[in-house]
């Protein structure tokens, strides 16, 4: 079979512009051959070389004492958690595959950043997913393919994490139209490791064997990194073989095999075949190692017969590995993974002359320099459109609501409501380190081995950061470590995923930008490093753009398991605290959203001060032990983040923690009830305190300064009461539980 | 002398191919003192030597197949049968049951779950019969807090094997509400007869879907699977004394 010649629309169709092209002929010299043209195409595409979004992310803090791997050197970065332990995490996103495939490009995606995870030698612990789909309500088309999606991708998630054996333990599920026909599914892995078990991705020692490892290269997933790097149309559908599919049993398999592999001395370097696979692991290694690789694809076990060097190339068939193995221990590779019975093949090694080489058999069919490959690709400095402030809501222009209809309303909203539907299909308990499980602000994890107790979240509201960008990124990284804080724990580091439109347009530049700005003032507030993540671009369906999404994942340790706390209410008798003031910010607020259809006005202010000073304060009482529950206010405000505490998080069946009440008074104000109950005002905490602890707490809050009241008490009789100025409102518990509860099952069973 | 003393309870836990609670299971029985345990992978042949077997849950071969329908195939499972036969405790959890139930080393089978979708939450279960060698510390009627995670848990069995469990008193487990009531809304798989877990006629097998080792930790949201385990060493010490 022979190549197609190279011609304009060929190129064109690789994804390359002309001026990208001339610099592929400027470093070859000549014209590239037709696998070359692809080797450029992928590993020059926005999803590996972050063309458009590099020169901003340099802004991002990315060192500290405890930094061991920083963000970009690696497959991920590492951070020191104390007595020689350290975290390896990330979060990646896996959007347009599960936009046109949504069971295997969530399923793919939980594989690819678990290897991410393991590559750097790191045993994987737990996972998280943050999702987005458009509405999920009403009876339209659009809704049923919304409802297809979120159920397949929630499937394939299941699917591949259940089935390898990792706890998916946190996460964040919205519902907004600005999704509809571009899901986003972000997929989070946290792996522990002694320092020095810490491996590299370096082809490291010219001579030393190449070995393939894992899973045979098929077809599927040709190209995948050009494809995720294209805005979504109609079309879409039909690079559905763009899409690999996942097989978590032998992702198990190679896992364990690679573990093993790494305890012993035999590996200089090991890289998985993600994105761009054969060929970004050869090149990448090659670059980091400051060595050349040469392999032959005749050698690479292959599940389909005839493939072509090209296809085998691009191909994005899961669950490989790369391994660089130290000359003389080639046996130990082989009994590992015959052990495992997994296939593996020497398929090449390294060289001194700096060059990607590929053959196949006698013939050369790639011969790159792999640093400028890895590293001199194109770079954009795209513009960002001007861009003013949204002014501040005009409260006169919002009627009222009726509080009493409002909550069980917001309760029920798909992004607020209980999301047990999602968490009950994934294994959450498996590895037996869980200790919140979810539904509370922050998981929970002990991880055994290490003896450390992990606190980690995941958040990220897109309607402030539509409004507003950068004060949106801010709220994210602060409600993250809100969220951890909550839960007794102290943020160590963040990874990122970004979340955007099609970088060309000016408008959507501007929205990157301005979010890297907000996460980058966030981290430095809270002291923490961003230690990698995920860029996804061309987020845009016919419709138009995705809201700006710059998710957020933050990792916390928790120093003493008597530290753990969770959002629910403990007994009745405990006395109920408010940290942080009531507030009256309503723009972006769900309220507006859900129950009156706007999305608008400004977001809530952002005081990265106050907010550290009230995670401090909720800290100190926590260790002194005088907290039995802490509560962040989030979306739907006051209200709802009080009825949530009085729900209990224990699973079905299960009512240990709930069956109780609480009775309200938020005092005097001159604020509109609605106002008061449901806005979003930032850096606000429900606690609760066990009465005979009451004094000693407000003593201890009254030294740290920041603002708090006691504004009520836990009840025995299950029913929510809440007063405000004149107004009283009164709500039976199990209402609301029930609608909180079965809100999401009605819309997917039905 | 302590050095010397032997284990109360030397068990093995089977390694198959896609075990994923090996390890959990390792260390929930290394929480009480003096029991060993030891990881065994599946390409191994004999087990002589230990008191009890643990096969763990997990998707054994990715369970692409019928859950467990490959694993009972696994090398190893000839060393599983020769103990069970010998009268050896042999324990399976989730997957583990399955596996026992291919091999035909418990009866009946393991179904799709009736809402066609994986469930992870803690249940109640009710003890239906304490002459075990697995239920001997707890009480008749005694109402456990254990999780379950399992797609396919879905007891199933044909009238006259089911009548015969019933009346031999292998049903050890059954899916019950919180006061212990066996309903329907109790169920959340299907399974006939609310059946959680059963064990051999000779009662030293017993196969269950619900996963004792998640809950031997107080800081892990209960210690209501410990009494399985308790059960177990005071089996292997009476038959030691």
């Amino acid at each position: 079979m022979s190549n197609p010649a190279i011609t304009p629309e060929l190129i064109a169709k690789h994804g390359l512009t002309p001026e990208e092209y001339q610099k592929v002929l400027d470093i070859l010299g000549r014209e590239p051959s037709f696998e070359e043209l692809g080797v450029f195409s992928v590993m020059w595409s926005e999803h590996c070389s972050y063309k458009n979004s590099r020169p901003e992310l340099r802004k991002f803090p990315t060192t500290g004492p405890s930094v061991l791997v920083k963000a970009g050197e690696e497959n991920a970065g590492v951070i020191d958690i104390g007595d020689g332990w350290a975290v390896a995490f990330k979060i990646e996103s896996h959007n347009h595959p599960s936009a046109v495939e949504p069971f295997q490009g969530a399923a793919t995606g939980v594989g690819g950043i678990i290897r991410d995870i393991f590559t750097m030698g790191a045993r994987p612990v737990f996972l998280m997913d943050s999702l987005r789909f458009g509405s999920i309500e009403g009876d339209s088309e659009q809704a049923k393919t919304n409802r297809r999606l979120f159920a397949g991708v929630v499937a394939g998630i299941a699917h591949y994490g259940n089935c390898i054996g990792l706890p998916t333990v946190a996460g964040e599920v919205y519902f907004d139209e600005s999704y509809s026909g571009n899901p986003l599914v972000n997929a989070f892995c946290l792996g522990i490791l002694r320092h020095e078990q810490i491996a590299r991705g370096a082809a490291e020692g010219v001579g030393n064997p190449v070995f393939y490892v894992g899973a045979e290269t098929g077809r599927d997933g040709l190209a995948g990194a050009a494809f995720a790097s294209r805005e979504l149309t109609e079309e879409s559908k039909a690079d559905r073989p763009a899409v690999q599919v996942g097989d978590p049993f032998r992702e198990k398999l190679l896992l364990e095999a690679c573990l093993e592999l790494l305890a012993t001395d035999a590996v200089a370097g090991i890289q998985d075949m993600g994105a761009a696979g054969l060929t970004c692991s050869t090149c990448e290694t090659a670059s980091r190692g400051g060595t050349g690789v040469e392999i032959d694809i005749q050698l690479v076990p292959q599940r389909a017969k005839g493939q072509t060097p090209y296809e085998v190339l691009l191909s994005e068939s899961q669950e490989r590995m790369l391994v660089i193995v130290k000359k003389g221990k080639e046996d130990i590779v082989k009994r590992i993974f015959e052990k495992w019975d997994l296939p593996y093949a020497e398929i090449g090694k390294v060289t001194d002359d700096g060059k990607m080489r590929v053959r196949n058999g006698s013939d050369v069919v790639v011969e790159i320099p792999a640093r400028s490959l890895a590293d001199d690709g194109p770079l954009y400095h795209r513009e960002a459109a001007p861009f003013t402030p949204p002014a501040q809501l005009d409260l006169s222009s919002v009627p009222q609501a009726d509080p009493d209809a409002v909550l069980p309303r917001l309760l029920a909203h798909p992004s607020i409501a209980s999301k047990r539907w999602v968490w009950r299909q994934y294994d959450h308990m498996v590895r037996t380190g869980t200790a919140v499980l979810p539904g509370s602000d922050a998981a929970v994890f002990i991880v055994r081995e290490a003896n450390k107790i992990l606190a980690a979240a995941t958040d990220c509201n897109a309607v402030y950061c539509r409004l507003d960008p950068t004060v949106g990124a801010r709220i994210a990284v602060a409600e993250c470590a809100r969220n951890l804080a909550c839960s007794g724990a102290v943020p160590l580091g963040v990874t990122d995923n970004l979340n955007f439109g099609n970088p060309h347009k000016p408008e959507n530049f501007y929205q990157l930008r301005a979010a890297v700005e907000g996460i980058s003032e966030g981290c430095r507030a809270f002291g923490v490093p961003v230690t990698g993540g995920n860029v996804s671009l061309y987020n845009e369906s016919p419709a138009g753009a995705i809201d700006p999404t710059p998710t957020i994942s933050m990792v916390g340790r928790i120093d003493d398991a008597s530290h753990i706390t969770t959002q629910a209410f403990k007994e009745a008798g405990d006395q109920v605290y408010l940290l942080g003031g009531t507030g009256n910010e309503l723009g972006g607020s769900h309220y507006l959203l859900a129950i009156h259809g706007r999305k608008e006005g400004a977001p809530p202010a952002m005081d990265f001060d106050k907010e550290k000073a009230i995670h401090a304060a909720l800290l100190g009482v926590i260790r002194k032990g005088l907290v039995r529950s802490a509560h962040d206010c989030s979306e739907g405000g006051l209200a709802v983040a009080i009825a949530e505490s009085t729900f209990g998080t224990r699973c079905e069946g299960h009512d240990r923690d709930g069956g109780l009440g609480a009775t309200i008074d938020l005092g005097a104000t001159n604020d509109r009830p609605d106002v008061v109950l449901f806005n979003e005002t930032q850096g606000r905490i429900i606690l609760s305190s066990k009465a005979s602890d009451a004094a000693s707490l407000e003593k201890e809050l009254s030294a740290s300064g920041v603002p708090f009241r006691k504004i009520g008490e836990v009840t025995a009789n299950a029913e929510l009461s809440i007063k405000t100025g004149t107004n009283a409102y009164a709500w039976k518990v199990a209402d609301l539980q029930k609608t909180f509860e079965s809100a999401i099952p009605n819309l997917m069973e039905s | 002398m302590a050095a010397t003393l032997s284990p109360v309870m030397k068990a093995a836990v089977i390694q198959f191919p896609g075990s994923n609670c090996d390890t959990d299971c390792e260390a929930a029985l290394k929480s009480f003192p003096g029991v060993e345990a030891a990881i065994v992978w599946h390409k191994e042949t004999s087990l002589a030597g230990y008191d009890a077997i643990v096969l763990p849950g997990g998707f054994s071969y990715g369970d692409y197949l019928r859950c467990g329908s490959i694993a009972r195939f696994s090398p190893i499972m000839g060393a599983v049968r020769d103990a069970a036969n010998a009268g050896v405790l042999v324990i399976g959890i989730c997957n583990g049951f399955q596996i026992l139930c291919e091999a035909g080393l418990l009866p009946g089978t393991l179904q799709r779950n009736t809402g066609l979708l994986f469930r992870c939450e803690h249940r109640h279960l009710r003890v239906e019969n304490t002459a075990t060698p697995f239920t001997s510390v707890l009480h008749k009627g005694q109402v456990l807090d254990i999780p379950i995670a399992h797609g396919e848990g879905n007891y199933f069995a044909d009238p006259e094997t089911l009548r015969q469990i019933e009346e031999n008193g292998q049903v050890v487990l059954r899916y019950c509400d919180a006061s212990g009531n066996v309903t329907p809304e109790a169920n959340p798989n299907g399974s006939l007869g609310n059946i959680a877990g059963i064990c051999s006629h000779g009662r030293n097998v017993f196969g269950l879907m619900p996963h004792p080792e998640r809950v031997c930790d107080p800081l892990l949201g209960g210690t209501d699977g410990r009494g399985i385990f308790q059960s177990m060493i005071e089996a292997v010490q009476k038959a030691k004394a």
